[in-house]
């Protein structure tokens, strides 16, 4: 049997089609970048492969896990499921973007005091998701910060020191016994009382 | 490779005529859109990113009506204070679906426009009658757990995924939708279509046309007694099993003078039976309340992995009724100025 690798015929390799590139302005963690990129290229993959920016994590790369969060102009999207192209002029943090210089952003300084996390492939995502739903000032309990969570997911389950780092932030009252609320007997955001 | 091009047009005029190039569509939040092209599900020649239009905004309509511009996000939606007051019905929906981060994307007039969830649909290496007409329905007579009870044809039997959909139903909402050819409106109920044998089409809307906003006409009389009770796998980001949108209008004499019901979860589109209602129409009553989810359910079929649905959907369409006659959930979970009691489920 041939086992040969099969190679381009001697002359004029095939004809690529054109792939148009397209400008692209974006401020990421604060810098100016001017690109071209192809109108295919995600947010995500424009961070990760063109930027060099690998906190921000692929790790369903369809909006199932969350670890791609950023915030874009402070709200934290999915950068799997938008394109970069789409992001035009807009202002990006990533989990590079948190910190001031060395100082850890308090969120950071918490998942570290709480062990929020186990192998940390989530936690970029986390973060920065975190940082959004503090930005969105929605969550005012221990079970609102839960539903306001739920888009990332943590295969580790560190969730209960996820909460409470994020508590320790926001300075939600202290509530024991905590992880049983989901009981029903409160009401949940995002559903109604089992 | 697929050639993907990518125009930004910044008025109405210039993405109107975008696209009705070959192969073109609007993208708007993405997060429908982008996904079905990574698994080759769709996919477009070009991208006409629309997120320059003004058509973002949320404001009140001449009539009385709340305008939902097609480009404002789910979440501006839901929290949006008006929305939060007179309907509260559609911020339940809404957060009731996703995660906090696509409803910072998604869009309005995107959320209409999901394509469904069956796994079927979304596997490019099997047969699926809505991504490649003629080729067959693996999801009957296969793994059925998520798929429709009501509506089906012998061609599909996907689901509509929407929360907010099944609000925009209850409340009656009205498509306004423009193209070169002009404006129109499209009443909810007619905006999607059962499968039929035509599954590979979702919507009335036109390939040329464009949705601008969304009309809630006013309700504030169920502003009181509102809730959408969605049943799904886990607490949260999950689609619907079965949810149930109903909005009452209760009377001084605490009799219900008007209501309205959605079902999600259970069919091609957002499943209302208008002529039923009145059936809920007097004092409250959990017997009334389940004659009129047997009538609501009427002609309901399952497919084997999804045959609990039925049961699942008339114990919560009564659930759902008597949390209603409670009060209101606007599920932000604090109250924002609403009414939010415990339900007597």
């Amino acid at each position: 049997m041939d086992t040969r690798i099969s190679t381009p015929a001697a002359g004029r390799p095939p004809a690529a089609p054109a792939v148009p590139l397209y400008p692209l302005s974006l401020r990421v963690n604060g810098q100016e970048h001017q690109l071209h990129v192809e109108a295919w290229v995600s947010l995500l993959d424009l961070l990760r492969d063109r930027l060099a920016l690998t906190g921000t994590k692929k790790g369903c790369d369809q909006g199932q896990c969350g670890a791609c969060t950023v915030l874009v102009d402070g709200k934290r999207v999915n950068s799997c499921l938008t394109l970069a192209l789409m992001q035009e002029g807009r202002s990006i943090t990533t989990v590079e973007g948190l910190a001031d210089g060395n100082a850890l952003h308090p969120l950071q300084q918490a998942f570290v005091r709480h062990d929020a996390f186990q192998c940390g492939y989530c936690t970029p995502g986390q973060l920065c998701s975190g940082v959004g739903l503090m930005n969105e000032g929605q969550a005012q309990d221990r079970a609102q910060v839960r539903e306001l969570m739920s888009g990332n997911v943590c295969r580790c389950g560190a969730y209960p020191q996820i909460v409470a780092a994020m508590a320790e932030v926001m300075q939600l009252p202290d509530e024991t016994n905590d992880h049983h609320r989901d009981d029903g007997a409160g009401a949940r955001v995002g559903t109604v009382p089992a | 490779m697929n050639p993907l091009s990518f125009v930004v047009p910044f008025d109405q005029s210039a993405a109107l005529e975008q696209i009705r190039s070959e192969g073109a569509r609007f993208v708007a939040g993405g997060t429908n859109l982008i996904d079905l092209m990574k698994e080759r599900i769709m996919l477009p020649q070009r991208l006409v990113d629309i997120n320059r239009l003004p058509l973002d905004a949320i404001e009140e309509g001449d009539d009385g009506s709340l305008v939902l511009g097609a480009l404002a996000r789910n979440a501006a939606t839901a929290y949006h204070p008006l929305v939060l007051e007179r309907y509260p019905l559609l911020s339940a929906a809404i957060l009731a679906g996703a995660s906090p981060q696509i409803r910072n994307m998604a869009s309005n007039g995107g959320n209409l426009l999901q394509r469904t969830r069956c796994h079927y649909f979304y596997d490019a290496e099997v047969p699926c009658n809505k991504r490649e007409p003629g080729t067959g329905c693996p999801a009957i007579g296969g793994l059925s757990r998520q798929h429709a009870i009501l509506g089906a044809s012998s061609a599909c039997i996907a689901t509509h995924p929407s929360d907010m959909c099944v609000a925009l139903a209850a409340l009656e909402a009205v498509v306004q939708v423009a193209s070169q050819r002009g404006e129109r409106q499209i009443a909810f109920a007619d905006f999607h279509q059962l499968p039929g044998d035509t599954p590979e089409i979702d919507t009335n809307l036109a390939p040329d046309e464009l949705i601008t906003s969304i009309s809630l006409p006013p309700a504030g009389q169920f502003a009181g007694h509102s809730i959408y009770l969605k049943l799904r796998e886990r607490a949260s980001y999950a689609f619907a099993l079965v949810s149930v949108a109903a909005m009452l209008d209760i009377g001084e004499d605490g009799a219900i003078r008007e209501a309205r019901v959605a079902l999600g979860g259970v069919a091609h589109k957002p499943w209302r039976v208008p002529a039923a209602e009145p059936l809920l129409h007097g004092a409250p009553d959990a017997g009334r309340f389940a004659v009129f989810a047997e009538r609501l359910l009427e002609g309901a079929q399952g497919q084997g992995g999804n045959d609990f649905k039925i049961t699942m959907a008339r114990r919560a369409i009564v659930r759902a009724l008597n949390m209603a006659v409670a009060g209101t959930y606007n599920n932000t979970g604090h109250t924002n100025g609403t009414v939010m009691t415990r339900g007597a489920a």
